[in-house]
């Protein structure tokens, strides 16, 4: 079963020991991505997140630092993640020079057989668009961006 | 695993030829793998094996038509898809815009912090 992947990146003015703290420390996880997280970074580490009133579970998988970090994530609280039932989201830091990092983040896992009928329907309303516009928009998305 | 399954998302639309098949379906609306195999520079099987993917991936669907099979863009799911894909990449330029915010003021202040201890130094 086949899906897609985000991948984005950024440069930060900032050396990749400082980049890896702010992504891996759950007080600043807790800034960026969920609004709490508990969570213990090591490989296999299973952890809490909070969005809001909803909860989730994460799963460490890499821990290798200052340069990668990956976890699991949107899988079932009772069972393990794995691919097809979750989403997977790896981040790379690589240093440009010693006082700044280029990080990239790829999230996969993401399915297009599974979206709704409501939510395909709400979209089937706008299809006044050219066919080679919503290729070269899906494109540009799943083509590596320069930021 | 990881590897196998990010290359396996990524050659759904990354490999040249796959996307090639896809253009065509979108810009002649359905077509046979016959048709198809007559339009690129590549093998009837190859076209097939394309389709196939596509297929699996959910951005294609095929009809019987008499004796043919015609194979289209799911016009719905990929509409979806662009407008989905589109909106994740956002969420996630807010949340890298985020983590630079905050690595680059912790980084900041640890070098005012070297810079005054420095200082310091000096003066004493």
């Amino acid at each position: 079963m086949a899906g897609l992947v985000i991948e984005r990146e950024v440069l930060i003015e900032a050396p990749a020991e400082v980049v890896w703290r702010t992504i891996t420390e759950p007080d600043q996880m807790s800034q960026w991505f969920a609004d709490r997280v508990d969570l213990v970074v090591e490989p296999g580490a299973h952890g809490d997140m909070q969005f809001g009133d909803q909860g989730g579970p994460v799963v460490v998988e890499t821990v290798d630092p200052p340069t990668r970090f990956s976890f699991s994530w949107n899988h079932p609280r009772e069972v393990n993640p794995e691919a097809g039932n979750s989403m997977l989201v790896e981040f790379t830091l690589t240093p440009e020079g010693g006082e700044r990092t280029r990080l990239r983040v790829v999230e996969s896992g993401h399915e297009l057989r599974d979206w709704p009928d409501a939510e395909k329907q709400r979209y089937a309303d706008e299809h006044q668009e050219g066919w080679g516009e919503f290729l070269d928009r899906l494109g540009s998305v799943l083509a590596k961006p320069s930021r | 695993m990881t590897t196998q399954v990010d290359d396996e998302l990524w050659s759904v639309i990354t490999d040249p030829s796959r996307r090639q098949v896809l253009d065509i379906l979108i810009t002649r609306g359905e077509a046979s793998a016959w048709w198809l195999a007559g339009q690129v520079p590549f093998s009837r099987q190859a076209v097939s094996k394309h389709l196939v993917v596509l297929e699996g991936a959910g951005l294609v669907s095929r009809r019987k038509q008499g004796r043919e099979v015609l194979f289209g863009v799911d016009a719905d799911r990929l509409h979806h898809a662009t407008r989905a894909m589109a909106e994740l990449a956002a969420q996630w330029d807010r949340r890298l815009d985020t983590i630079k915010r905050l690595a680059e003021k912790t980084h900041a202040a640890t070098r005012t912090q070297a810079t005054t201890r420095k200082r310091k130094g000096r003066q004493s």
